[in-house]
């Protein structure tokens, strides 16, 4: 009788189109998502040519994690993503108020920021990495119009990254700032006038009014631009390749020379270490952040 | 245990495609040839020129040259095509190590009873075979690792070319005393520029250890604790601590590096020699400015050459005709074959065929490359056509050590650990 019952329950939930209904879906996902997912399980415990395979168990997950670009590439990846993402809040939540504002040809200032969002990464990869040329670049002539010398922007280990990741934010921010736009823009204008009565200052009503009620926009890029600067690539391989050397390298672009070398198993054990590190960063990070929206 | 992967799962996984394919193949009334080159401009242009003068002599056949990237993502391309039975009916791949990484038994046409194998040299033969059956045949010329050199800069200083490691150093310092052209030329914005100086030296290793490959593959020999293959790092390191480098040696390209010694920018620049037909390509005025010679290293009395064999063509397993593609090979491989290449892209070295010849006016890095090959001129193969353990990283770890991140024992160490994932892939014994 109780089976009855909760089949009788979860009918009337399902019921809203016949299974038939949900067939293609089902394939779709079966087929192009379940089944590649599972394959590259069992792929990350073997050595594996393309032509033929042999099961070594955990051996892959040791050798990835005895690399010796890996301790780099881990450590490179969580300063690249900490620092894009980082930055895009700042810079987004302050470009937000400004594009929010009165501010003259508000709507082309809004398009214009934007606009790099829409630029392909590989073509601004290549774009910056001519302006970031030490001898011949933009850049660095005019630095030099100034007197002075600037450094290799993306050959000189110590700033290798940060250029790149200056890149990132540059392409990135017009997504923050549009999320911070739409956030901004939905708080109701009567608690800014109720803030201006009690007599707070400009900086008064961004901290306790602007701030708090653009949270929701905040965990959105917060969580955005962690899970991109996390699996960050494109723009890394198209500017340094990983270079100078490792000092560039994130975990993706390890995984990536490893599939070029041919180490099929190996690569596919380091899409699944890179799986699970994203998902126990962001999960418990979202988990949090939303929680403590709801408290507030 | 190993498992072979049916090519039927394979082929169905890419399904779409490949029917695709067929269906237009099928359709052709005249025979069509895929042919699969790397995407040099000197490559591309002698495939092409081969295409139009093999159809021209066999008008039924169309050969289509087809150009992938080089370097790491090429292997990428040849062996994911391979993989999921979508190769051309011919492509072109290196000999050696990387050839037999591509499991020739089960993907390649079976050459071994061709005529033109007895016109064939038996040192290229040997980089194409697996057990006793010869799958490819040579396209394009043999090459040598060594240093390009500007021949005016030389000329000017009155330097001459020199024998030892310490000869090149003088004829380095002379140069920067001179001032306005850069000693040595590096280009780590191509990363695989960066290893001439540890992989053109192994002819200097061979003369020190001559059971370096044999032991290297067998996991009983290491860069790191033999002295006389560290040199080649140790070398790369002295060149950048000395402030012999162009200055943007971390950005510039191998464009740059072969613009920069044909015109004077730069004086040496280390390379392979194939290098010869992109600057007959792009810097034609300036060819006759460059000289070559092999990397010195302490013997002035056993200089020699680290030699690289050329480049393998080869037919495609499950090409629909496979007549059509020995013959196509046979020609690329014949002494008309490589007149066409030599018409197309300069006289770059020697062919591995042996009734091919040279034309008298080579340029003049081709006339000093040819003089290693010749009577009284000393080679000795690369060490990826003598052992199969070649690491993937070896372009990172020289582009540390020759821009001052990593110092050079550091670095054949870690080169060390690289090679063992490969050797392992490719289930050596002595590795586990």
């Amino acid at each position: 009788m109780t089976t009855h019952g909760k089949k009788g329950l979860r009918r009337r939930f399902a019921a809203a189109y016949p299974s038939w209904f949900y067939l293609p879906a089902a394939v779709i996902f079966g087929v192009l998502f379940l089944f590649p997912t599972f394959a590259s399980l069992f792929f990350s415990l073997t050595r594996w040519t393309l032509f033929q395979y042999s099961f070594i168990g955990l051996a892959n997950f040791r050798q990835f994690f005895s690399e010796p670009f890996l301790v780099w590439g881990l450590v490179n990846t969580l300063i690249y993503a900490v620092v894009t993402s980082g930055s895009k809040v700042v810079l987004g939540m302050l470009l937000g108020i400004l594009l929010t504002s009165n501010v003259m040809a508000r709507g082309l200032l809004r398009a214009v920021v934007f606009f790099p969002v829409l630029v392909s990464t590989i073509g601004v990869g290549i774009t910056f990495t001519m302006l970031m040329h030490p001898t011949n670049g933009l850049i660095n002539d005019v630095i030099a119009a100034f007197g002075l010398k600037g450094p290799a922007w993306l050959t000189d280990p110590r700033f290798a990254l940060l250029s790149v990741a200056f890149v990132d934010v540059w392409k990135g921010v017009g997504l923050a700032t549009v999320i911070y736009i739409a956030g901004i823009v939905s708080i109701p204008a009567e608690y800014y006038e109720a803030a201006k009565m009690d007599g707070a200052n400009a900086l008064q009503r961004f901290w306790n009014v602007t701030l708090p009620l653009a949270r929701p926009a905040t965990v959105t890029v917060i969580i955005l631009s962690l899970i991109g600067g996390l699996r960050s690539f494109d723009l890394i391989w198209a500017m340094t390749k990983g270079g100078p050397g490792f000092t560039t390298d994130v975990v993706a672009s390890v995984i990536y020379k490893q599939y070029q070398a041919g180490f099929y198993g190996l690569s596919t054990t380091g899409n699944v270490v890179l799986f699970v590190l994203v998902a126990a960063i962001v999960v418990p990070l979202s988990f949090v952040l939303n929680r403590k929206e709801v408290e507030a | 245990m190993a498992y072979t992967i049916s090519r039927h799962y394979l082929a169905a996984a890419a399904a779409g495609c490949a029917l695709a394919l067929s269906f237009a193949a099928s359709a052709q009334a005249e025979v069509k040839l895929a042919f699969l080159v790397d995407n040099a401009p000197a490559t591309v242009k002698a495939a092409e020129a081969l295409a139009a003068a093999f159809h021209a002599r066999n008008p039924d056949i169309t050969i289509e040259v087809e150009a992938r990237a080089a370097g790491g993502e090429g292997d990428n391309i040849v062996k994911t095509r391979l993989a999921t039975g979508e190769m051309t009916d011919v492509f072109m791949y290196n000999a050696g190590s990387l050839f037999h990484a591509l499991n020739p038994q089960q993907n390649m046409l079976d050459l071994t009873d061709e005529p033109y194998q007895s016109d064939i040299m038996d040192t290229f033969k040997a980089v194409v075979s697996e057990n006793d059956r010869i799958y490819g045949a040579p396209f394009q010329t043999a090459m040598g690792g060594g240093v390009l050199y500007n021949r005016k800069i030389y000329a000017e200083l009155g330097l001459e070319v020199p024998k030892t490691w310490a000869e090149f150093m003088k004829n380095n310092e002379a140069i920067k005393a001179k001032g306005g052209v850069a000693p040595v030329i590096q280009t780590f914005r191509d990363t695989w520029t960066s290893q001439l100086f540890v992989l053109g030296d192994f002819y200097n290793v061979l003369q020190a250890v001559p059971d370096f490959p044999e032991k290297y593959t067998a996991n009983q020999i290491k860069y790191a604790t033999t002295p006389a293959a560290l040199r080649g790092f140790e070398h790369q390191a002295e060149v950048f601590n000395a402030g012999y480098l162009n200055e943007d040696f971390g950005s510039a390209s191998y464009d740059d590096g072969l613009r920069m010694v044909s015109k004077g920018e730069g004086a040496h620049y280390p390379m392979l020699t194939f290098a010869i037909g992109n600057l007959f390509e792009n810097y034609r005025d300036d060819i006759d400015n460059v000289g070559f010679f092999a990397l010195p290293g302490d013997d002035a009395a056993t200089n020699g050459l680290t030699a690289w064999m050329a480049n393998g063509i080869y037919g495609y397993a499950q090409t629909e005709y496979p007549d059509e593609v020995k013959k196509f090979i046979a020609f690329v491989a014949g002494k008309e074959g490589c007149d066409t290449q030599t018409e197309a892209v300069g006289a770059i070295g020697p062919y591995m065929t042996k009734s091919c010849t040279l034309p008298d006016d080579v340029p003049p890095a081709t006339k000093d490359l040819v003089a290693y090959f010749a009577e009284g001129g000393r080679n000795a193969p690369a060490l990826e056509f003598l052992s199969p353990v070649k690491g993937p990283a070896l372009e990172q770890i020289t582009v540390e050590i020759g821009s001052g991140i990593r110092s050079p024992l550091d670095g054949a160490k870690l080169y060390d650990e690289d090679v063992r994932k490969q050797a392992l892939q490719l289930g050596l014994p002595g590795w586990e």
